[in-house]
């Protein structure tokens, strides 16, 4: 039969090694998309990773202080705490992902997967030094999850690859996540912006999505920031923070489409960005 | 056709599907091969919430979940809530509180909103809006779907004599 | 004139109470049929193949590889149309199957059967057409001044229309002018088009199940195309999942039936969202130009006005919206003298036809926004200005023709004007730790902003709305009512896309004929028309019509009772469930007065006639008008160009409010699409192609986008409509969305003192901020 509904990670990577070509079937929100819409007919095998109750987990591993993500978590568990107070970026980043339907059944490893320049998870797991953890027969491997995502819908995932899990630093300081839509629910990305203030490392960390072929860092925006932040009141001049705007906006490389053009993504990244830095290190509590 | 047979498990009983194509969608399984046609297509991509279905007691969009792959897993569509002619609170709220209109999104609501005051039995506006916001609705301008909700809430609320 | 009678009771579910819809448990249950869920045994599918091209020359059609494919059945071409080859709403201008030419992307070339939808998917991807790709007319302009090569054997003006009213040499103190656009809207009803067709015995004809709007002009379009008498084509109309103008014109009934009489089997067909966006008309986008002279006091001296509808490839109703746009110009509001000029053109880009609003949508957008300009240039606030020139009963419109309605324009903005603002400041409530609700933020869950980014507008629109058919059209009605035991049964084939008709019709009966149970026959092809569930008129139309049918059927039980108890029928009357002697002591259940006798009754209800235009545009062409104001409040981020609806206000003149909860619904549906219109609707063509055909680019207004509605129904009963009851399904939708506009164009004056003129809509937000 060409569905499987195998149950461990080791079933995965056996299928996988016996049909490399078979499509891996997460939450299905991307994949059953381009199936409805003709784009995509598996015509081999379909493995569907839901019942793989390894993937569906999550752990706080204090010693190393990093949430290990299994690939199969959906957005609404990361809604939840203690993920969400753990990694509260990817929460907020989670609660803009489609409707609760979506956010149901869509995981963050298949967004990883998806790789889509507007994946809503993606800008965080940059922003966090994300790594992602691959299993194949051969055995596992893991790398930066900015490695990782190579390009528009491409990543480095070799056939015969499943990945397993993402493992997110747990930061001491401020993150958040800003994303813009034409609609006030519901809506893929027009821009998004993922920033995390590590106060133990001071350093700022900025990554931006639909705004390029895949999810930018800004190394730029980020050492302006990083030097204008008095570390000890965590706290910078608006100069700074408009500054810091500018360089993310410089930094962006947009397309214009039928969602927006260029020339708004660019500007807006560089507006979130700004307001993402103030709302971490602005001087005032509701900033004006 | 590539002739893909198994079991779902739908509303409590357990039903064949034979000669389904790899790929093809819990919605169309449901409505084409089983006859539950109370689930309703309407975007094929998630994004209008008429499909709404439970699938292991999750809300899902079942135009977006390979039938082949929810082997095992218990599925409640509309027709699984209550019988005909005996509508749930839910329902009949719907209808007397004017939440119906051409009715196309009718099912699929009903089953977010079940799901959502499982979840939540006493929603705030903001939570009724943000929690349905995955169902559109053409015709109502949804003013009169959030006072169906907030009636049942109340209704529910009353009956059990809970605190608010 | 018909004395509107109140009534003499509140019994439940009669007029002006509220009932349950007869179909809302069975839609609530999701048992409901709508008609994608009509099956029949053995039944084939079907499906449509489409151009890839806006414009191009058919050189070859090759089917062979295509009937190779196991379980293709059927496979149809222009060839194989057996009547007339074109078909149309106004002129027959659109072929079934193009067959030399392709004037738009997604225009129907072929049509298979097969065994599933999947093998007709493949069908389709075997059949190979082979194209020479022309030049594709995209730019109205090029049509208007006849630069481009007619496109059609019709020509590229399906119709130009000219108003001159009063002194067109008349000039203002203050003079404001702008040119506005609008964009292509869909009406996007969820219930995709589907349809079943099951052909007679013996190929005689068919049986057609389909979701329409209006039952008998596609059974007529249907037959001619098909070669069949017309009572050899039955029409039975499937549930219908909402319609909004878009099931005005035939779609797939034409390519279903064709396939189930060449197969002498049922055929059913069902369009995916995609195919949807390509297989229905949308609303016109238009291009605008207005300059209103005034008096430095801001009285109305002069409209000038120039309209572009761009029709698309196939003529469709775009000459009546045409003439909705062009005689309502004016807007609701009295204005002596006029030029107006306006052109509906054909285009190589997506046919455009009826939606709600029709072409008054597009006009109302443009003199809302002068109005605005004209209250600013005159040092009038909103209100004023449209109170200064808000049209009365009597007055004239720029046809030369009197409103003779109640004209309560005056009221619809002051009682719009009284209701409350939104209680709460941006953001709502300000939580115990300084918080906000960022979901009540523009930006909602995705964080972009604080309450202090946000600035708040208020605007306004008002709007004048023609109900039923203009231009001459004899415009009516059928109803049939069977009286007997008590019992009531009517049949009409108004076609209930979920306006609830259904429901009213019953609550007309209730009143008239003292009657609790009210059933409702098929609505099919079976009794005569009713006219197309539009232009808001089934509630005056068939409204009237079942009104007068009702009491038809009461007239003879009258005289049955009169007549079983020697009482002048005259003097009988019904009270409650009761028919009662006026004059003395007789008083008997209906279901009594009504045993073992049998009234069957079939009236058809016409509205008074209406005239053509002449070359000046002169005449009485509408019918009647409803009114209705709009005061929306937005929350804007003037930086990121986003904004969030807050809260839109109205009053609306709706006659008599039969079902207040229907007339409430349609006001608060309408509103959303006048908002989606506003800020985010749109389809988007490039080259003549679409861009965002399906609904996760296609943005549909949800439950966080859509604001809380307050709303005033002001009901003065109009002396001419049948009910008192006039139609109120169109007005939320017109002037919703320039209120909206209104709105973000204060927010942004407020930051700068200029603002933006945001001349175009759906408002993007790089018009906001950039």
């Amino acid at each position: 039969m060409p569905a499987y509904v195998p149950t461990t990670v080791e079933e995965v990577t056996r299928l996988l090694a016996e049909f490399p070509d078979a499509v891996l079937l997460a939450g299905g929100t991307d994949m059953m998309v381009e199936i409805n819409d003709g784009r995509l007919r598996p015509a081999g095998v379909v493995v569907a990773l839901d019942a793989v109750a390894q993937l569906r987990s999550w752990r706080h591993e204090p010693a190393s202080g990093t949430l290990v993500i299994g690939a199969g978590v959906t957005y609404t568990e990361l809604l939840r705490d203690p993920p969400a107070m753990l990694a509260p970026a990817l929460a907020e980043a989670s609660r803009t992902v489609g409707s609760p339907q979506i956010r149901n059944a869509g995981t963050l490893g298949g967004n990883l997967a998806t790789c889509s320049p507007a994946g809503d998870g993606l800008p965080v797991l940059a922003a966090l030094d994300a790594t992602v953890t691959l299993a194949s027969a051969a055995g596992r491997r893991e790398l930066p999850v900015t490695e990782f995502m190579v390009g528009v819908k491409r990543t480095a995932r070799e056939p015969g690859e499943l990945i397993t899990e993402i493992t997110v630093p747990v930061v001491d300081g401020w993150q958040g996540y800003a994303k813009v839509g034409v609609r006030n629910a519901m809506v893929i990305a027009v821009a998004t912006a993922c920033l995390v203030v590590d106060r133990a490392g001071r350093t700022v960390r900025l990554a931006l999505g639909s705004v390029g072929p895949t999810i930018l860092r800004c190394p730029d925006a980020e050492s302006s920031l990083a030097e204008a932040i008095d570390w000890e009141t965590m706290t910078a001049e608006p100069d700074a923070l408009s500054r810091f705007g500018e360089l993310a906006s410089a930094a962006s490389r947009p397309i214009t489409d039928h969602r927006s053009t260029a020339e708004y993504r660019r500007h807006a990244v560089g507006v979130l960005s700004a307001r993402l830095a103030r709302r971490a290190v602005g001087r005032t509590e509701v900033a004006a | 056709m590539s002739g893909e047979h198994f079991t779902l498990h739908v509303n409590g009983a357990d039903r064949e599907v034979r000669d389904s194509w790899l790929g093809e969608s819990l919605l169309d399984v449901l409505r084409d091969r089983l006859g539950l046609v109370g689930a309703k297509g309407a975007c094929e991509q998630g994004e209008c919430g008429s499909c709404s279905v439970l699938v292991d007691g999750s809300l899902v969009c079942s135009c977006l979940v390979m039938a082949a792959a929810a082997v095992g897993r218990p599925i409640v569509t509309v027709e699984g809530l209550a019988t005909p002619g005996a509508p749930t609170d839910v329902q009949q709220l719907f209808v007397d509180a004017g939440a119906v209109q051409c009715g196309f999104c009718t099912p699929g609501l009903v089953m977010a909103v079940h799901d959502l005051l499982d979840r939540v039995a006493q929603p705030t506006e903001t939570q009724i809006r943000e929690e349905l916001a995955g169902n559109v609705c053409r015709c109502t301008g949804y003013g009169r779907i959030i006072d169906a909700v907030r009636q049942v809430a109340v209704a529910r609320r009353d009956r059990t004599g809970s605190a608010p | 004139m018909t004395v509107v009678e109140r009534p003499v009771d509140v019994r439940s579910g009669t007029i002006g109470t509220s009932p349950a819809r007869p179909d809302g448990v069975a839609k609530a249950q999701g048992a409901f049929e709508f008609s994608s869920d009509i099956s029949a045994d053995g039944c084939l599918w079907g499906a449509t193949l489409r151009s890839p091209h806006p414009h191009a020359r058919i050189v070859a059609i090759d089917l062979s590889a295509a009937w190779k494919i196991d379980g293709v059945a059927a496979i149809v071409t222009a060839e194989d149309v057996p009547g007339v080859m074109h078909y149309g709403l106004i002129s027959q201008d659109q072929p079934v199957f193009a067959s030399e030419v392709v004037r738009f992307v997604g225009e129907p070339v072929a049509a298979v059967a097969a065994d599933h939808p999947e093998t007709c998917r493949r069908a389709l991807d075997a059949i190979s057409v082979t194209y020479e790709v022309l030049e594709p007319l995209l730019d109205p302009e090029a049509a208007v001044d006849g630069s481009f090569a007619p496109i059609h054997p019709a020509g590229n003006v399906i119709r130009h229309q000219r108003i001159v009213h009063g002194d067109p040499a008349a000039t203002g103190d203050v003079v404001v002018e702008g040119t506005y656009e609008i964009g292509m809207q869909d009406q996007a009803f969820l219930g995709l088009e589907a349809a079943l067709a099951i052909p007679d015995p013996g190929g005689g004809g068919v049986e057609l199940h389909i979701a329409t709007q209006w039952i008998h002009e596609d059974r007529g379009q249907l037959a001619a195309c098909l070669g069949l008498p017309v009572e050899q084509v039955r029409l039975v109309l499937g549930g219908v999942g909402g319609a909004f103008g878009g099931r005005e014109d035939i779609s797939l009934q034409v390519h279903c039936c064709l396939l189930a009489l060449r197969l002498s089997r049922p055929v059913r067909m069902a369009y995916s969202r995609a195919e949807s966006f390509l297989g229905h008309v949308h609303r016109h986008p238009a291009s605008i130009w207005m300059r209103h002279h005034a008096t430095s006091d801001g009285e109305l001296v002069k409209l000038e006005a120039r309209f572009v509808f761009d029709g698309g490839a196939y003529a469709s109703t775009s000459s009546a919206v045409l003439v909705n746009g062009v005689t309502m110009a004016q807007g609701p509001y009295r204005c002596p003298n006029a030029e107006v000029d306006g052109w509906a053109v054909r285009t190589n880009h997506l046919p455009c036809g009826a939606m709600r609003g029709f072409g008054a949508v597009q006009a109302c957008f443009a003199y809302e926004s002068q109005m605005d300009k004209l209250a600013d240039a005159c040092g009038l606030d909103p209100v004023e200005i449209r109170l200064r020139n808000a049209m009365r009963t009597g007055d004239e419109l720029i046809t030369g023709q009197p409103v003779l309605n109640v004209a309560p324009v005056e009221r619809c903005i002051r009682d719009t004007d009284a209701l409350p603002l939104p209680d709460e400041p941006v953001g709502g409530a300000v939580g115990p730790d300084g918080s906000v609700d960022a979901m009540k933020l523009p930006g909602g869950a995705g964080l972009t902003a604080e309450a202090s980014d946000i600035v708040r507008g208020i605007g306004w629109g008002v709007s004048i709305k023609n109900l039923m058919y203009s231009e001459a059209f004899d415009d009516f009605s059928t109803a049939r009512c069977r009286l007997a035991d008590g019992v009531a049964t009517l049949k009409f084939a108004t076609a209930e896309v979920g306006q609830g008709f259904v429901t009213i019709a019953q609550q007309i009966a209730r009143t008239i004929l003292g009657v609790d149970e009210v059933r409702l026959d098929r609505i099919d092809t079976g009794i005569g028309s009713a006219g197309s569930t539009s232009a808001s008129r089934q509630t005056w139309m068939s409204g009237g019509a079942v009104d007068a049918v009702c009491r038809a059927a009461r007239e003879r039980m009258f005289e049955a009772v009169g007549a079983a108890h020697g009482v002048e029928p005259v003097q009988l009357a019904v009270d409650g469930t009761d028919v009662v002697d006026t004059m003395g002591e007789l008083r008997i259940p209906v279901a009594e007065a009504t045993a073992g006798i049998e009234i069957d009754e079939t009236v058809e209800y016409h509205h008074p006639p209406t005239e053509a235009l002449d070359e000046n545009g002169q005449g009485n062409c509408h019918t009647a008008f409803a009114f209705v104001a709009h005061r929306a409040v937005v929350d804007v981020d003037p930086t990121l160009g986003l904004v969030k609806v807050v809260q839109v206000a109205t009053a609306q003149d709706v006659g008599r409010a039969l079902n207040p909860l229907s007339v409430i619904g349609q006001i608060e549906g309408g509103i959303a699409q006048g908002l989606g219109l506003a800020v985010m609707e749109e389809i988007i063509q490039v080259d003549g192609e679409i861009r965002n055909g399906n609904f996760t680019d296609y943005l549909l207004p949800t439950f966080l986008d859509m604001p809380e509605v307050v709303a005033t129904l002001i009901e003065e009963p109009d002396p001419h409509a049948p009910l008192g009851a006039k139609g109120v399904g169109e007005p939320p939708t017109i002037s919703s969305t320039p209120a909206i506009v209104a709105a973000i164009r204060d927010a942004l004056k407020q930051v700068d003192g200029v603002g933006k003129p945001l001349t175009r809509v759906p408002v993007r937000p790089a018009d906001i901020c950039l």
